[in-house]
């Protein structure tokens, strides 16, 4: 993966730029030490690697402007990071970049159970923020596989989403307002606790930008009441096809599950091994996870079992108890790493629309023989969103490069079918390259147009979401 | 001018030699601008619906009446309920679906699942400049690159001309049922809402109207039956219970803003905490109808009272003048938003003849 040249006047500058800093930051929140620089050199595409000119851990929206406002007058490129956790490159920094990180920014700022929302400061992790209101039964509804780790500062720049998302949607759907600074340090207010924002949807832009229009220093999040109980039931059948219309005529009939997960054969065997779930050796398996009183979840899955039963499945099912639901999520839940267990993998991202979902595992099951490197799906199939996982050996030479093309000719499908190439992990550097497979000229041009506002010197998380030609001119100012 | 195809939709647009009025049905424009009548009606028709994919990708300019039927046809609908508000701003003519986008219009429904900008999946618009762009698409989950999708809905259409839309639709549920609870001053028939709202009992609509607060339920049978049962329990109150075509009655009476057409006065549209909302139409002594949980207020309230409206709201929500004179229509902005926001306006619609004006 290409990236731009670092600016060698910058890199010769780096004692006056961190002095500068410093200045505007307590020192403990600054760190130059090529050693201590290493841990903001990559996130989870690690791939990827490349040490920061430095990194600074602010605590406040206003240490947060000032650095901003010094980056923006030395001219100096700068990354934000939430935990870190980007599967897309989204948080690589590059070696003339400053690397502003908020996980010290953790905080609860306000809770408002009447009104339904929260008030966070950005670092703070996805799941402590349902945890601040679980007591009180309320949640956060985004869930994305990291949430333990990853921070609402990166699920806003890249509007995550998660397995639930078929009922209570991605980031965007469930954010009400954001402190926002810009390049230049101006801080900006955008939506609030009201039900919506007024003006142009810019904090509907912003969600989704991948860090490149402003810094989200605090946001008011949507919270929601609990649902009484929840149950999964597996299902599993002979074809991927079957599977596929399965889930058509779940959706059809007007159930709303808040889940529907689909695992393929490879990687049934690949999770069986590795967290021994119990589950069926079959072509196709799907994770139906239905909410409510228990009177409501055997209503939903009464009419669940009839519609799977039309399609002739080997396999129906239910959780009878709490242990029962665990074993039925533990292989699902367990799939990455299970993965991860055979050898090193990539995990695509791409979205299609479910009718497409035979025609698309069909063409994934040719494409693995041809470049002979084995593909594990594992995804949500309620909206579409697939997850193949292509195995690779990072140790062998080309088998990087061989991957990375193989995943490039599955999204350029999943464009093909009516898709696009990243449904919640966002676009960074890994994708970054396709994106002109999905988009014309005049598309990625407007999109572009709405940084020059935000970041007019496109100092913002630089050489992420366009192709590095595409925005050339711009990045030079 | 009536474009037929996007192709002569970009002809129109390089053509203008003034400032154009873009128009779908013309039936909920609440900014004033000025220039040349741009009619979308011409692009009309839908281009593709997968009722098992929940996907309808529709022309903008396609009568929203249409949409509506071919969803029904399928038992299917908009899930985010768009108000007819021809009535209450008396207007004539068919509300077009880019219309609705361009306003974001969203219906009581909002509160359960969000509003039009939330079901939208992706556009296609003409610019100022003539460019065609494309954004978002037809899947459900989709973020590659910026989300101009969000950016269109609610921009009046002064960023870009839709020329195409496609939604994310909901099946129609089984049974719907409305509590309605009577006899409780605003402050305590706000309070139930709330209640409600904060339940784990999946509310679809919850609104105050004519001294009555009304509570949404709707799913499969059993579930409302059930949910009924609870809400009724948890409340506490003085408790009817309506169903089937009585319930959306009175949901179409909230939604549209019945009780207010014809009336002689300005109508404000106020989005606020709810918690606030009691105290702020308090302080104007209009007459209220309250939606979203009070998120959502509609106040009538005298001629010319905009400074006094705005003030009320002020740190804690916003207010827009629906209905009357005198401006400006939307509510004003901190200098920092309306920087971006003019600076988006600029490089989107360069030359300043997309509803000029319209937005202030």
């Amino acid at each position: 993966m290409e990236m731009p040249l670092p600016d060698a006047a910058i890199l010769s500058a780096k004692a006056r730029i961190v002095a500068r800093l410093r200045d505007v930051l307590p020192d403990d929140a600054v760190i130059d030490d090529l050693a201590e620089l290493r841990a903001y050199e990559c996130d989870a595409l690690t791939a990827y690697r490349c040490p920061p000119l430095a990194a600074v851990l602010p605590r406040t929206t206003e240490e947060v402007s000032a650095v901003l406002r010094s980056c923006w007058e030395e001219g100096v490129p700068v990354v934000p990071r939430g935990s870190g956790t980007s599967l897309a490159g989204g948080a690589l920094p590059t070696a003339d970049s400053v690397i502003l990180g908020v996980a010290r920014m953790n905080a609860v700022l306000e809770t408002d159970y009447d009104n339904r929302f929260i008030r966070v400061q950005s670092g703070r992790t996805n799941l402590s923020v349902s945890g601040a209101v679980e007591a009180e039964g309320f949640f956060y509804a985004p869930d994305p596989s990291s949430q333990l780790a990853c921070a609402i500062a990166g699920n806003i720049a890249m509007n995550s989403g998660g397995a639930h998302c078929l009922k209570y949607g991605v980031t965007t759907n469930n954010l009400l307002g954001v402190t926002l600074v810009k390049m230049d340090g101006t801080v900006v207010t955008l939506g609030g606790p009201w039900a919506e924002p007024s003006g142009l949807d810019l904090l509907g832009v912003v969600c989704g930008s991948e860090g490149q229009l402003g810094v989200v220093t605090e946001a008011w999040l949507r919270i929601l009441p609990k649902p009484e109980g929840a149950r999964p039931v597996l299902v599993g059948f002979n074809s991927n096809e079957v599977a596929g219309a399965c889930v058509a005529d779940i959706i059809r009939a007007g159930l709303l599950p808040v889940a529907i997960e689909f695992m393929d054969r490879p990687c049934i065997r690949a999770t069986e091994a590795f967290a021994k779930a119990g589950y069926p050796d079959c072509e196709a398996l799907l994770i139906i996870e239905v909410e409510g009183s228990e009177a409501e979840i055997s209503e939903q899955l009464t009419r669940i079992r009839q519609i799977a039963m039309a399609h002739d499945p080997v396999e129906f099912r239910e959780a009878a108890d709490e242990d029962q639901a665990k074993r039925i999520w533990l292989g699902r839940k367990s799939a990455f790493g299970a993965m991860g267990q055979i050898n090193d993998y990539m995990c695509l991202d791409g979205t299609i629309p479910v009718s497409s979902l035979p025609h698309v595992l069909k063409r994934i099951g040719e494409m693995s023989a041809e470049f002979g490197l084995d593909v594990g799906n594992v995804f949500h199939a309620g909206d579409g969103n697939m997850h193949p996982l292509i195995l690779f050996n990072a140790n062998k030479p080309g088998d990087l490069e061989k991957c990375e093309a193989f995943g490039a000719e599955i999204l350029k499908l999943c464009v093909e079918v009516g898709g696009c190439l990243t449904g919640e992990h966002g676009v960074g550097i890994e994708k970054r390259d396709l994106m002109a497979v999905q988009f014309a000229a005049a598309d990625m041009e407007a999109q572009m147009r709405v940084k020059d506002v935000f970041d007019p010197k496109w100092l913002l998380n630089p050489a992420k979401v366009f192709p590095l030609a595409t925005s050339a001119a711009r990045r030079a100012g | 001018m009536r474009p037929e195809t996007e192709a002569e939709l970009v002809d129109v647009i390089l053509g203008a030699a003034g400032p154009l009025l873009v128009r779908g049905g013309g039936t909920r424009t609440i900014g004033r601008a000025l220039g040349e009548v741009l009619e979308t009606g011409g692009l009309s028709g839908v281009e593709l619906y997968e009722p098992g994919a929940l996907t309808l990708v529709v022309r903008a300019g396609t009568p929203l009446a249409e949409v509506e039927a071919v969803l029904a046809g399928d038992r299917q609908r908009l899930a985010f309920e768009p108000p007819d508000l021809r009535g209450l701003l008396g207007r004539e003519g068919a509300s077009t679906i880019g219309g609705v986008v361009a306003a974001n219009a969203s219906g009581p429904r909002r509160v359960q699942v969000g509003a039009c900008r939330d079901a939208l999946l992706g556009v296609r618009f003409v610019d100022g400049a003539g460019n065609v762009v494309k954004n978002g698409g037809r899947v459900m989950k989709n973020v590659t690159g910026y989300d101009l999708v969000k950016l269109m809905a609610g921009s009046q259409g002064t960023l870009g001309v839709l020329s195409e839309v496609s939604f994310k639709v909901q099946a129609l549920p089984e049974a719907e049922a409305t509590l309605v609870v009577e006899g409780l001053d605003d402050v305590a028939g706000l309070a139930v809402l709330r209640k409600a709202l904060g339940s784990p009992f999946d509310i679809s609509g919850a609104a105050r109207e004519g001294g009555r607060s009304l509570i949404r339920v709707e799913g499969m049978a059993g579930s409302v039956t059930y949910r009924v049962g609870q809400l009724r329990a948890l409340l506490a109150a003085d408790v009817t219970v309506v169903e089937g075509a009585e319930s959306a009655d009175l949901w179409r009476r909230v939604r549209d803003v019945e009780a207010f057409a014809g009336r002689k006065g300005d109508v404000w549209r106020l989005a606020v905490v709810p918690t606030a909302a009691a105290d702020v139409v308090a302080a104007e002594a209009g007459e209220a109808v309250w939606d979203w949980g009070g998120g959502l207020v509609w106040l009538l309230v005298a001629e010319g009272r905009a400074e006094a409206v705005r003030d009320a709201v002020a740190g804690r929500g916003h207010a827009t003048l629906i209905r009357g004179e005198g401006t400006p229509v939307f509510p004003p902005e901190a200098a920092e938003v309306a920087a971006l926001a003019g600076g988006l306006r600029d490089r989107f619609d360069p030359r300043n003849i997309l509803n000029r004006g319209m937005m202030g």
